[in-house]
């Protein structure tokens, strides 16, 4: 099995996924879904009728016009295929192929802050939002957690590279909400030095727009740091003290060359593949925290917008970024596997 | 992977400081859980979000213990339980309740409600008296209960806002050496009579029924004096004591993790090493199947399940479940791979013995050390995961946990308004509850995995 097989075996398993979650979304929500577009169809035809006022005056009897507008309604519900139920294979797999085609329609309640209320054109506006937060502080994280790791390994059981394991496992069992409501307290009320909300409080259009962006995102990037550098330290450290017992390694040393330059150099670069597979992973990790880590601080991206679309119960925008962030997450898992796969021949060949 | 006996494993363990202080620290949580179920009625926990349970309660109080630590000490909120009397001189019957509260802070209490329950027929008087610490004694009120024929069951609050109150005080004003009239009553009452600062000391709210004829049956009554420091705990927003919270919270946390726990590492340890003891086409199926759930975005579905079926805490153990199985199906199915071409397991097949013997007699027992350190290692996920669905608001209501205290917190700005309170405690617990199982899994699997010792 070559890396061409690998990459499409993969590429299946990852499509199959996709679909298995449209469907398990729309499955979800989908009764709840019909009954708002009925509900949406029955609110459209009665207004459409009352701002006409020429259609009441052909009937003689309240009773003959209700029936007429139930007659109204009837045919708009058939003619959008909602007469069928929701579970019907012809409309799930129209709305599958809709998602797919990334139309999610419009949104129940929640705007887009241009005042669009198209379900794709507010999730244009966050992605970007998300992306950058979570970005920023992966990279952060992974030249701290490189860096560290590769010291403490250089140094099995001195002070450096106790604390950093002891951090490493203290700071992995704390959540990292919680660690940023202190965060907010701490530096927002007690020292005033961030704001309490991330949100940055002027329009995107004049042109301090990106350095109040920057300054509203300093605090939730230096928790998610906090947080998230530990564990990275201690993975680099593992894997750092498994090549430096490596044949080359201790022939490097036996040539007398300076160790900072075999860490740093040779050992490093060893680990590298495994360590660029796991940045894709912890990237795609933190995409579902992103919900919750942006709730706390208010940050304008896909994970509010999700938190919020499930507290007004915005079905088209819950949809929509479940599709959203499963499509990236498994892109990071894709890349991740990819990578491995690349780096690591065996994995490709199948053999256990 | 050798076979370590129990005994070997105990006696490593015990070695272990951070296993014994992982196991430490679950038998505190586990006797404060037992002291919870025991102290606070089920009935009480279950009116955490009954608002009408804890009118009595101050608002967003600090704890009292702070006290110790501040030079400033804050007013206790203090529920007042009275001494009662009884006298008559000729018909004239008197029902006196006597409520002693020393006073030793530097700020008025923000109010007082005096509430009360009495059984009686007849008309009755009623009197409020305070006694101060220098000897001055101030008439409150002085007002009848509304007369019935029959014997009746009334019950009144009286608040210290009441202008009766105010209008008695203004009586005494000369008493007082400052302008008294813009004050609100405690700030009067409580203060010095040279300058508005608090006189401390002991007072004594004094109330008399007198009735003629008739006496008084007193049901039920008590003072509560407002403050701004309450329980062990404090309060919060919505008045509730949070050391009820808390400490109910414990036996859930340690319920919801430990059965997650117990529940995806077993079903996952089942399916991993049937699927590689099978091999072939099963094997493969299973593993893309595994695949595909490993792939899923757990907390966006978490989410979906919880808004769209229920949020009742069973169901949610459930869900979690769902997702967190995967990892140990891959790991065991590789154990299996390697246990099941050792000769005894071929032995056994060649005898004949049926698959699910094999299975559950000569493969999983080896895993064995191996699922409980898995269970250890995967509780805190379980209880960050809960109390981050709890977070968002998606708790189970009648099952109140840390995560759903750390959501009100959130939802009334705890944060940004300096209630630490409000805030440290639920998160700490929840910190420790998993370090405490981190603690033990890592110092079983660095006995299982002697490599990791390094």
């Amino acid at each position: 099995m070559g890396l061409k097989r690998y990459i499409v075996t993969r590429g299946i398993t990852m499509f199959g996924v996709l679909m298995v979650t449209l469907l398990l979304t729309v499955g979800l929500v989908g009764s709840n879904m019909d009954t708002i577009l009925k509900q949406g169809v029955i609110f459209q035809v009665r207004s459409e009728i009352t701002d006409n006022p020429s259609i009441s005056k052909n009937f003689s009897s309240p009773d003959e016009f209700e029936e007429f507008v139930q007659q109204k309604i009837d045919e708009r519900i058939k003619n959008l295929g909602l007469d069928t139920p929701w579970y019907s294979p012809q409309r799930i797999g129209y709305t599958m192929v809709k998602i797919m085609m990334l139309d999610f329609g419009n949104a129940t309640f929640l705007m887009s802050d241009t005042g669009s209320s198209n379900v794709g054109d507010i999730l244009l506006e966050k992605i970007p939002k998300t992306v950058l937060l979570f970005t920023t502080a992966t990279i952060i994280i992974s030249i701290i957690g490189i860096l560290l790791g590769a010291a403490s390994s250089s140094k099995i059981g001195s002070k450096t590279d106790r604390i950093t394991s002891a951090f490493a496992v203290i700071s992995s069992s704390f959540p990292v909400w919680w660690i940023g409501m202190l965060m907010i307290f701490v530096f927002a009320f007690v020292y005033q030095i961030f704001p309490a909300r991330a949100t940055p409080d002027i329009e995107p259009s004049e042109p301090g727009y990106i350095l109040s962006l920057l300054y509203h995102m300093a605090l939730p990037v230096i928790t998610i740091v906090l947080i998230g550098f530990g564990s990275w330290a201690y993975l680099v450290r593992n894997f750092m003290v498994g090549i430096m017992q490596e044949d080359f390694i201790t022939a490097k040393k036996t040539m007398g060359i300076n160790k900072k330059k075999i860490i740093y150099k040779h050992a490093l670069k060893n680990a590298a593949p495994p360590i660029v597979t796991i940045l894709a992973l912890s990237l795609s990790g933190s995409l579902g925290g992103a919900i919750i880590t942006e709730a706390v601080f208010d940050w304008p991206g896909m994970g509010r917008l999700y938190f919020e679309a499930i507290s007004v119960m915005d079905l088209p925008v819950i949809i929509g970024s479940t599709y959203v962030l499963t499509v990236l997450f498994l892109i990071s898992i894709f890349i991740a596997d990819l990578l491995y796969g690349y780096f690591d021949p065996r994995v490709r060949t199948g053999h256990e | 992977m050798s076979s370590i006996s129990g005994e070997d494993i105990k006696r490593e363990f015990a070695k272990s400081t951070l296993g014994i202080a992982g196991i430490t620290i679950i038998a505190i949580l586990i006797t404060i859980s037992i002291i919870a179920v025991i102290t606070i009625p089920a009935s009480t926990f279950q009116e955490w979000n009954n608002p009408e349970k804890w009118l009595g309660y101050p608002k967003t109080s600090i704890p009292i213990w702070v006290n110790y630590f501040t030079e400033e000490k804050t007013p206790e909120h203090k529920i007042l339980e009275p001494e009662m009397f009884q006298s008559n001189s000729g018909n004239v019957y008197l029902s006196s309740q006597q409520f002693l509260v020393n006073f030793e802070f530097d700020d008025f209490p923000s109010d007082f409600v005096y509430e009360f329950q009495t059984k009686y027929t007849d008309s009755h008087l009623i009197t409020v008296d305070i006694f101060r610490p220098d000897g001055k004694e101030i008439n409150l009120l002085t007002t009848s209960l509304p007369y019935s024929k029959d014997e009746t069951v009334y019950k009144q609050r009286i608040f210290s806002t009441d202008k009766m109150i105010k209008n008695n005080l203004m009586m005494k004003e000369n008493i007082f050496a400052f302008d008294i009239s813009e004050k609100s009553v405690t700030d009067v009452i409580f203060s010095n009579v040279i300058e508005n600062k608090v006189l401390k000391g002991k007072y004594t709210f004094m109330i008399n029924m007198y009735g003629v004829n008739s006496k008084s049956e007193v049901i039920d009554s008590r003072i509560i004096l407002g403050g701004k420091a309450f329980g062990l705990m404090g309060t919060d927003e919505l008045r509730r004591d949070l050391a009820v919270g808390l400490l109910w919270g414990t036996p859930l946390a340690l319920f919801i993790g430990i059965s997650v726990a117990i529940g995806s590492v077993t079903a996952g340890l089942v399916y991993g090493v049937y699927s590689g003891y099978k091999g072939k086409k099963t094997d493969e199926t299973m593993m893309r199947f595994n695949d595909i759930i490993y792939a899923l975005p757990a907390l966006p579905f978490l989410i979906i399940l919880a808004v769209t079926i229920s949020n009742s805490i069973f169901l949610m153990i459930g869900f979690l479940m769902i997702f967190s199985w995967v990892g140990v199906a891959k790991v065991s199915r590789s154990m299996s791979l390697q246990i099941k071409t050792r000769q005894y397991v071929e032995a056994a097949k060649i005898m004949g013995q049926k698959d699910r013997r094999i299975i559950f007699r000569h493969i999983i027992p080896q895993l064995l050390p191996y699922t409980f350190a898995s269970i250890a290692i995967s509780v805190p996920a379980a209880i960050t995961t809960e109390a981050g669905l709890s977070f968002l608001g998606l708790g189970d209501p009648s099952f109140p946990t840390w995560g759903q205290i750390l959501h009100d917190a959130n939802t009334y700005g705890a944060a940004a308004q300096g209630f630490w309170w409000w805030i440290v405690p639920p998160g700490l617990l929840i910190a420790i509850t998993g370090l405490a199982f981190v603690f033990i899994g890592n110092a079983l699997d660095s006995i299982i995995n002697p490599k990791l010792k390094r």
